[in-house]
C-alpha cells in the first residue's frame, strides 16, 4: 500500500512539473522546467494516517503537499524538484522509529517533518538525532525541545500545551473568573494542561476550587458534576481531548452546568466541534494556534487560506498549518544555505524569523521553538454560522512573545546559547 | 456521610442510575444469549454502535427521534436474526471458542463497515427536543429530563421483559431452554426458532441502548468497545444467563462507579473490576448465577 503511495504521489508530482510546462504564465515556468540531471530534494514525512487521529495527520499531510507544490511550480529548490515521501506509523512509536529509519536508509531523505502524538515525535527524533539528520516536529508537545531530547537537529515548528494554557488561561482569568476547577483526562495531555493552568493561574492569582482527574476514555461525566457543582467555581477547566472533549462537553451542556459557570477547554478543534453540533459548544472557549479567519487581516494567512482551498476544498485547519509551516520552512532554509547540507541547514533555521501562514513567528536558537501566536476562540452558536467551516470565532490573538514558553532552568538549557554549537 | 451534603449524594445515586440503565440494556441482551446459546457474543458492542448510527438515519430520513425508538430496536433485532441464522448457527455445539472468535471477527467487519461508510470522526446527536431541559427535585438539585426519561423507558422496557419471560408459553420454553435445550428438543420443540428469537431480542435490546445513549454520549464507530467490556462485568457479577442478575448488578455497578467518582475519581474506571473479582470470590458463579453454566 505504502508503495502505491508513493507511486501515485510521484506521478503527480511529474503531471505537476508537466502542467507547469504546460501552463500559460509567461516565461518563467517553461524556462524553469526541471533539469533532469538533478537529483531531487527528498523531505520524509510521518504521520499517523491511521488510527484515532487520522483527520488530523490528513491534515496535515494536505499542507505538507501544498508546501511541497508551490516550490515545484516555482521551480523547485536550487533548481532541484522536491518529492514527500508519506509514511503512516499509526500512531505507534515502534512503527515511527521503523518508518524513519527505513526513510533514512532506502529512500535516503534529507530530511524528516511530521508527527502527531508525544511518544511518536521522540521515536522519530532519535532515529533522526542518530542518523545526524534535521528533525521538524509538527506536533504540539512540552518535552521535545527539553534538554533530554533536544539536539542540534531537533526543531519544532508546533507550539506547546504550555504555552497555549499560558495564552487561554490569562484570558479566561481576565474575562471569565478567577475560581477555576479542573476537570483532567488522567494521561500526558490532561497533566500538562493541567501544570500549564496553574502556572498561569499562580501568576495571575486564580483560587482553585477543585481538580478531578478522570480515566482516559471516560464515557459518562455525569457522576463527577455533583461534585463540581458543590464547589461552585466561576470557570470550569476541561483539560481533556478527542472523544473524552466531545462527551465531557455534550454532558455538561446537559446537565445545565453552563448556567452556572463558563466552560473553557485548552483546545478547541473543528473535527470535534462538528462531531458534538452547535448547542453543546455553544458559550465554551478554548485555545488554537490557527483559525481560517484570520486570513481577513493578515495578509500570509489570507494567502495560505485561499491556496489550501482551492487545492483541497476545504479551509486549513491548525493541524494543515503545522504541515505546510514545518515543510516550507525547511525547504527555505535550503534555499537560503544554497545547499542541503545538513549543517549549513541548521544554521539558516536558527534564529530565523518568518511569516508562512499566520504572522511572524521565529525558531529560537538556544531551544529550537518555534514562538507564535495563540488564539482564544469563542463558538459560533447556529445562528451566527454561515456555513459548514464557520463555527469558531477569535476572541482574542496573544501576540508570540519569549515569556510564553517556561524558563530556560526548566528546559535544562542555556537561553542565547545557539544548539548548533554542540555540533 | 463524610462531610458531603446530602443534596449531592442524592444526586450522585441518579447519575448512577442512569450508568446502571444503560449497562442493563447491554447486559440483559448478553445474559439473555448467553443463558440460551452459550455463545459469548463479542459483537454486542457493535450491534449497540449499529443502533446509534441506524437512529442517525432514522432522523435523517424521519426527522423524528421518536420512530426511531421503534425503528431501531426492531431492526437491529432483525439485522441480529440474520447473523444468528446466516453465521452463528453454524458454530453450535462447537468448542466455546468458536463462537466467541466468530462475534470478535463480526465486530471488527461491523465497526469497519461504519468506517467506510460514515467516515471516522462521529456525528452530532441532540436530545429530542421534548425532552430539553431539566426536572427540578424538591429544590435539592435538577437533573436533564432526557436522563428521566431513560431510566423509565428502561425500566418499561425491563417489567415487559419479565413478563414475557415469566407469563408466557414462549417464555417458558426460553425458560426452560436455559435449564435443559435437550430436553426441551425431546419435548418436540424446534428450539432453533427460539434461538432466533433471542438472539434476535439481545441485539433489538442493544439497539435500544444504542438509540438511547447517543444523545447523551455522541455518536461514533468505537463507541462499543468500551462499553462492551463493562458490560461483560455486569453480566459476570449479576451471573451469566440470569435476567434478574443481570438488573440488580447493572444498578450495583452504576452506584459503585458513581460514588467512586465521587470520592476516589481516578479508580472510576479500575473500581468495577475490583468489585467484580470481590464478588467472584465470594460467589464463583456470580450474584444469581446458575453453577455449571460454562463448563
Amino acid at each position: 500500500m505504502e508503495d502505491d503511495r508513493k507511486r501515485t504521489r510521484r506521478d503527480f508530482l511529474k503531471s505537476i512539473g508537466a502542467l507547469g510546462g504546460a501552463a500559460a504564465f509567461g516565461g518563467i515556468l517553461t524556462r524553469k522546467s526541471f533539469a533532469d540531471e538533478k537529483a531531487p530534494i527528498k523531505i520524509g514525512f510521518i504521520v499517523p494516517l491511521t488510527g484515532p487521529y487520522g483527520t488530523e495527520a490528513r491534515d496535515q499531510e494536505a499542507g505538507a503537499t501544498l508546501a511541497v507544490e508551490e516550490f515545484n511550480t516555482k521551480g523547485g529548490v536550487l533548481g532541484r524538484r522536491i518529492e514527500l515521501f508519506v509514511r503512516d506509523d499509526k500512531l505507534n512509536p515502534a512503527e515511527s522509529a521503523r518508518r524513519a529509519q527505513e526513510l533514512l536508509e532506502k529512500e535516503k531523505v534529507h530530511m524528516i517533518a511530521g508527527s502527531i502524538g508525544a511518544h511518536t515525535q521522540l521515536a522519530m527524533n532519535e532515529q533522526c538525532k542518530r542518523a545526524k539528520t534535521i528533525f521538524m516536529s509538527t506536533s504540539a508537545s512540552n518535552e521535545i525541545t527539553m534538554a533530554k531530547d533536544v539536539s542540534p537537529y531537533t526543531f519544532s515548528e508546533a507550539t506547546n500545551l504550555y504555552i497555549i494554557t499560558q495564552a487561554v488561561g490569562e484570558w479566561a482569568f481576565k474575562n471569565l473568573g478567577k475560581k477555576w476547577f479542573i476537570l483532567a483526562a488522567d494521561y500526558g495531555f490532561g497533566w500538562q494542561t493541567t501544570e500549564g493552568f496553574r502556572a498561569i493561574g499562580k501568576k495571575m492569582g486564580y483560587v482553585e476550587a477543585g481538580l478531578i482527574n478522570h480515566p482516559t476514555g471516560t464515557t459518562d461525566y455525569t457522576a463527577y458534576f455533583p461534585k463540581i457543582i458543590a464547589a461552585q467555581p466561576e470557570v470550569l477547566l476541561l483539560c481533556n481531548f478527542g472523544k473524552d472533549q466531545l462527551n465531557s462537553v455534550k454532558q455538561v451542556h446537559e446537565f445545565g452546568l453552563k448556567k452556572k459557570m463558563k466552560v473553557v477547554c485548552p483546545l478547541l478543534v473543528i473535527t470535534a466541534r462538528h462531531e458534538a453540533g452547535d448547542e453543546p459548544f455553544e458559550d465554551i472557549h478554548g485555545g488554537a494556534t490557527f483559525y481560517w479567519e484570520m486570513a481577513d487581516t493578515i495578509p500570509t494567512a489570507k494567502a495560505f487560506v485561499n491556496g489550501y482551498r482551492k487545492r483541497w476544498g476545504r479551509p486549513p485547519t491548525d493541524m494543515a498549518g503545522y504541515g505546510y509551516s514545518g515543510v516550507k520552512g525547511l525547504l527555505s532554509a535550503v534555499q537560503r544555505a544554497g545547499d542541503v547540507d545538513t549543517k549549513k541547514v541548521i544554521l539558516k533555521l536558527e534564529g530565523h524569523t518568518y511569516d508562512h501562514y499566520k504572522g511572524k513567528q521565529w525558531m529560537r536558537a538556544w531551544d529550537h521553538r518555534s514562538m507564535q501566536d495563540i488564539v482564544v476562540l469563542g463558538s459560533k452558536t447556529a445562528k451566527e454560522r454561515t456555513g459548514e467551516w464557520d463555527v469558531f470565532k477569535v476572541v482574542e490573538v496573544q501576540k508570540a512573545n519569549d515569556k510564553q514558553e517556561r524558563s530556560p532552568d526548566v528546559l535544562g538549557l542555556k537561553e542565547g546559547v545557539p544548539l548548533s554549537r554542540m555540533l | 456521610m463524610l462531610g458531603i451534603p446530602f443534596n449531592i449524594l442524592v444526586f450522585q445515586v441518579f447519575t448512577g442510575l442512569v450508568l446502571g440503565t444503560i449497562f442493563i440494556l447491554l447486559a440483559i441482551g448478553l445474559s439473555l444469549i448467553f443463558g440460551l446459546l452459550t455463545v459469548v457474543n463479542f459483537a454486542h458492542g457493535a450491534f449497540y454502535m449499529w443502533g446509534a448510527y441506524a437512529a442517525l438515519l432514522c432522523i435523517g430520513c424521519f426527522g423524528n427521534f421518536w420512530i426511531g425508538l421503534i425503528v431501531v430496536p426492531v431492526a437491529l433485532g432483525i439485522a441480529g436474526m440474520v447473523v444468528e441464522y446466516a453465521l452463528i448457527r453454524r458454530v453450535y455445539g462447537l468448542n466455546p471458542d468458536y463462537p466467541l472468535l466468530l462475534t470478535f471477527g463480526l465486530s471488527l467487519i461491523m465497526i469497519e463497515l461504519v468506517r467506510m461508510l460514515f467516515g471516522t470522526t462521529g456525528y452530532p446527536f441532540n436530545v429530542p427536543a421534548l425532552l430539553k431541559g431539566s426536572i427540578n427535585f424538591f429544590n435539592l438539585f435538577s437533573f436533564p429530563a432526557y436522563r428521566i426519561f431513560v431510566i423509565a423507558v428502561t425500566a418499561a422496557v425491563i417489567a415487559s421483559l419479565w413478563l414475557f419471560l415469566e407469563k408466557s408459553n414462549i417464555g417458558l420454553i426460553i425458560r426452560g431452554g436455559t435449564r435443559d435445550s435437550e430436553m426441551v428438543k425431546a419435548l418436540g420443540i424446534d428450539i432453533s426458532r427460539i434461538w432466533l428469537l433471542v438472539f434476535g431480542i439481545g441485539t433489538g435490546l442493544a439497539g435500544l441502548a444504542g438509540i438511547l445513549a447517543a444523545p447523551m454520549r455522541g455518536v461514533y464507530p468505537e463507541m462499543g468497545i468500551a462499553m462492551l467490556v463493562e458490560c461483560f462485568v455486569v453480566t459476570v457479577v449479576g451471573g451469566m444467563g440470569s435476567l434478574k442478575g443481570a438488573v440488580v448488578s447493572g444498578l450495583l455497578l452504576g452506584q459503585v462507579v458513581s460514588l467512586s467518582c465521587l470520592f476516589a475519581p481516578a479508580m472510576s474506571n479500575i473500581v468495577i473490576f475490583i468489585a467484580m473479582a470481590f464478588v467472584l470470590l465470594v460467589r464463583p458463579s456470580g450474584l444469581f448465577g446458575v453453577s455449571g453454566l460454562l463448563e
